[in-house]
């Protein structure tokens, strides 16, 4: 194990965050914040005390091989979570630490899940620092760092991309990391910045705007107001959400595809169609099973189970609603969408509609396999075979994804909660969902667990941020053998 | 620039490791997904599965608007075929690797139908090599410049040689010669050598100057190396091939070529009526006995493993065969064979690579300066390249001691009207000039890249 190429990458990432932390340490200035700005300044400063001399590191060999891509995403990311959580602490807006913790995690996984009874009451500044956090995680902030510094690209950068990005087998855009990463976070930049301007063109305010735009694009959920998206109470925002959220949940190769003008390449990929299908299925389902029930008239059945359902299966976790007394069909099929996820090459959390494809190709094989133990059959996705150490791998992955579930839901079960409310905050926390059913539904929040609890789901938030491998690599002793 | 490769074997690998370096844009189109994940995860670049010839494959790997294809498999006429679906595609040039010695003679022809920028043959290159060699025995390696009226040598100083731990500035009195002494070798590590560096023995030097200088200059420390008349080649590849046509223009040569293929010994009985082919395994050290080794002026090792080349050369030189030359497939051991007492060794996949780099690299310069010659020394640690100055480049007709030069480069040789000039501080640069440049650091794709202002 390299060590100090580690350290080394460490320091560059603690360095890139104290840079980030000066865009909300200007509008706590702007808004006269002093004690804010204050918490703002210590963490940047600490930042760049530890940052700067392990960014100055020289490891005898620059190579980066597998083990060191994911020990660095890994150990980046829980430093990042520690960090980004000082500002909350240093300003006293999250009394304890643990929350602190969670919050910043629930905010860099893009998760969106919030111990905070009232949002409203928080400063600006605070606000800005937690809807960042979900922008910066979103993509990724060793993507990032290799976007600015290409040096960081470098031969072997491909390690790091794969550790950090998500998806089943992530890829590049265009032969150069550097550009490839570079072309992701424009796409990313051009989108948050054209929901922006659409929510801006439908009378929100600046502030919420930007807010808003920063929980859809990262798919992450925290919102400026206590009742979500319900809050600003305007049919035309829950629209520009919702497409944006459905959006975001798509594979930016399919934008780059788009953009080089590939468009029968785009509109061919089969995780899209899917992905587009299970959407459009769920809103069916759900509406009808609204209709009559819940809500009197179609129109608003529609409405609402359209937003929710693009909210679940991207997992960014915003609600239109500010009480879930849906039927518990409509409940579970958000539950079970949860675990679906957006496409592989997003922001979205989730199994993602890739992986899940894959499995069902698999069963149909096997089970084909049994009537016909002799025949041939491989596994296509986009027409063209899926690797068998792939399939292996995704197969794999699920399951090992439904084990981690399960121990959590034991360790969090200790509250003795009811069952929806349980079973849906692992599976949400797991999926970087935010927004679960029962007491953390809409218009919940998850200040009532024990702080045990707290810290399991956020291990889960980090497990399903970067795909569990990375952190249980960091924490399996093997890793760390040398031999 | 974008430059997709077709084939991830060997000499893919290297071209797109050479490439990346140089900062372009690669795209590897390979059929073989474990040798193309392996290159993605250790180049900056992009892979590509399929086949490189199919027109769905080409498009994915963003062919139509690259600057260059160069197919790179092991079959002829799959890169011939890559090629021409490129051009149709809209690829500016094209580069096939095209080896088969019966295609030479209809080269022209292929180029033109296919419309192929330029082709290279990996083996006639190395035997090219070769050649060079075994006609001027004292060098280990020679390379040629300005249509051959320069060259480049390497050789070691042995142990009691005059101009051991003798200093650079002292060499023209010692030797009365018109040469200079441009890189060292030392222990692996490259020195561009000023005035005061001083020779010590087991160095490997480079020399350029003209071949009548660079033989006096040899002459005079006594290093005349003798002619060299009978020679070994185990291995009766297409290299073989090459060599024994060019080595057999000379008169008074003669060649023993030991190959275990019946089939291929049958063949070139046929091809090369004046060598002598003897059926048998090379690593058998007993045959080779039996076939006169130890007379021997030259041994070449040609097989295509490299394991038996070394071990057969470590034995020849054993025996004191004056010189030995062996062919690698890999690069990374070139450190150690040097240590092994084989000082020649050729290596075909990186001939081929600094061909195709200079070509990409003049390609990049549209305008200014271009690179006429490109030759990687070294191991790869250095280069010499060849430039024709222009009305563009900065600082002509100043004399070469008020210039800035960057550090770790050498104005190595001034070629002026088919007069070779060995530059000294008083000399200028002239438009038109071909100028000769050693540096172990920097790339150069323009004359003007040497300045530092």
């Amino acid at each position: 194990m390299n060590h100090k190429l580690i350290l080394q990458y460490l320091g560059k990432v603690l360095s890139l965050l104290a840079a980030f932390m000066l865009l909300p340490l200007l509008v706590s200035l702007v808004n006269g914040d002093l004690i804010e700005a204050r918490g703002f300044v210590f963490t940047i400063l600490m930042l760049m005390a530890v940052g700067i001399p392990l960014g100055r590191l020289k490891a005898s060999t620059t190579k980066l091989y597998a083990k060191e891509g994911f020990i660095i995403v890994a150990v980046s990311w829980l430093a990042l979570s520690f960090f980004g959580a000082l500002p909350f602490y240093f300003s006293g807006a999250i009394p304890s630490f643990i929350d602190c913790l969670f919050e910043t995690v629930s905010g860099f996984t893009t998760t969106g899940a919030s111990i905070l009874r009232d949002v409203e009451s928080l400063s600006p500044g605070i606000l800005l620092w937690r809807s960042f956090t979900h922008w910066i995680g979103g993509m990724g902030v060793l993507i990032f760092l290799m976007a600015i510094i290409p040096a960081v690209a470098g031969d072997r950068a491909l390690h790091l991309l794969k550790a950090e990005s998500p998806g089943h087998d992530p890829g590049k855009l265009v032969p150069k990391m550097h550009q490839t990463s570079m072309l992701l976070y424009v796409i990313y930049l051009v989108l948050t910045v054209v929901e922006i301007l659409l929510l801006l063109a439908g009378g929100m305010s600046p502030f919420h705007s930007i807010i808003t735009a920063m929980g859809t694009a990262s798919t992450g959920g925290f919102s400026s107001m206590n009742a979500s998206i319900a809050g600003f109470n305007s049919l035309y925002c829950e629209i520009v959400v919702a497409v944006f959220m459905f959006l975001f949940g798509i594979n930016f190769n399919i934008f780059y595809l788009l953009f080089i003008r590939r468009l029968t390449g785009a509109l061919k990929n089969e995780e899209l169609r899917v992905y587009f299908g299970v959407v459009v299925a769920a809103i069916a389902l759900i509406t009808i099973n609204l209709t009559g029930t819940t809500y009197p008239t179609v129109g608003q059945s529609l409405r609402y189970a359209a937003f929710q359902v693009c909210s679940y299966i991207t997992t960014t976790g915003f609600f239109s609603i500010t009480q879930m007394n849906w039927p518990l069909f409509s409940r579970m099929i958000l539950l079970a969408l949860m675990f679906f996820g957006g496409c592989s090459g997003s922001t979205a959390g989730g199994l993602k509609i890739s992986r899940i494809v894959i499995v069902w190709k698999e069963i149909r094989r096997a089970l084909f396999q049994i009537i016909h133990p002799r025949s041939v059959e491989i596994v296509k996705l986009d027409g063209k075979a899926v690797d068998k150490g792939l399939v292996h791998g995704v197969c794999v992955y699920c399951c090992l994804c439904i084990f981690l579930f399960f121990s959590s839901l034991f360790i969090v079960s200790l509250d003795n909660m009811d069952v929806e409310t349980t079973v849906s905050a692992v599976a949400s926390c797991l999926n970087n969902v935010g927004a679960a059913l029962g007491k953390v539904g809409p218009g919940g929040n998850y200040a009532d667990f024990s702080p045990l609890s707290k810290g399991v789901l956020a291990f889960n938030m980090l497990l399903g941020r970067l795909e569990l491998y990375p952190l249980l690599l960091l924490i399996s002793p093997r890793t760390w053998r040398t031999v | 620039m974008n430059i997709v490769i077709v084939g991830d074997g060997k000499v893919g690998y290297s071209l797109a490791e050479q490439l990346c370096k140089e900062g372009y844009n690669i795209t590897v189109i390979d059929k073989n997904a474990e040798a193309l994940m392996h290159t993605q995860e250790t180049l900056d670049v992009m892979g590509v599965l399929g086949n490189g010839a199919s027109i769905a494959v080409q498009n994915q790997a963003g062919v139509p608007d690259c600057d260059v294809l160069i197919a790179a498999t092991s079959a002829d006429e799959m890169n011939m075929l890559c090629c021409l679906t490129a051009k149709n595609l809209g690829a500016k040039h094209t580069i096939a690797r095209i080896r088969n010695p019966e295609y030479m003679s209809q080269l022209q022809t292929l180029k033109e139908q296919f419309g192929l920028s330029m082709t290279v043959n990996p083996e006639l290159e190395t035997a090219r090599e070769i050649a060079r060699v075994i006609k001027f025995s004292p060098a280990l390696k020679i390379e040629t410049f300005s249509k051959g009226r320069v060259e480049l040598i390497e050789f070691k100083i042995s142990q009691n040689s005059p101009i051991a731990h003798k200093k650079l500035m002292e060499l023209p009195a010692a030797t009365n010669t018109q040469v200079l002494i441009c890189a060292v070798d030392r222990d692996n590590q490259v020195h561009i050598p000023g005035g005061d560096f001083q020779l010590l023995p087991e160095d490997h030097i480079h020399i350029t100057g003209t071949t009548a200088d660079i033989t006096r200059f040899l002459h005079s420390i006594g290093e005349d190396g003798m002619p060299i008349r009978r020679i070994m080649i185990v291995g009766g590849g297409r290299i073989c091939y090459y060599l024994c046509h060019m080595l057999l223009e000379d008169r008074g040569i003669d060649i023993k070529i030991v190959e275990k293929n019946r089939d291929r010994c049958d063949e070139l009985c046929e091809l090369l009526p004046k060598v002598t082919v003897i059926h048998g395994d090379g690593s058998d050290i007993e045959l080779l006995e039996s076939e006169g080794m130890d007379q021997m002026d030259a041994f070449i090792a040609l097989t295509g493993m490299d394991e038996e080349n070394l071990i057969m050369s470590m034995v020849a030189s054993h025996k004191g065969i004056p010189k030995i030359i062996t062919k690698t497939a890999r690069f990374k051991y070139m450190p150690l064979i040097s240590r092994m007492g084989i000082d020649t060794v050729v290596n075909p996949k990186s001939t081929t690579t600094s061909q195709i780099v200079q070509y990409v690299r003049a390609m990049s310069n549209a305008e200014g300066s271009n690179i006429i010659t490109l030759h990687k020394i070294l191991d790869g640690n250095a280069e010499a390249a060849e430039f024709v100055a222009t009305e563009k480049t900065r600082h002509l007709d100043t004399p070469l001691k008020n210039l800035r030069l960057k550090e770790n480069l050498l104005i190595a040789v001034i070629v002026r009207d088919g007069k070779v000039i060995i530059p000294h501080g008083q000399d200028i640069i002239r438009k038109g000039d071909s100028v000769i440049v050693v540096t172990s650091e920097h790339r150069l794709t323009d004359l003007n890249d040497i300045f530092r202002d």
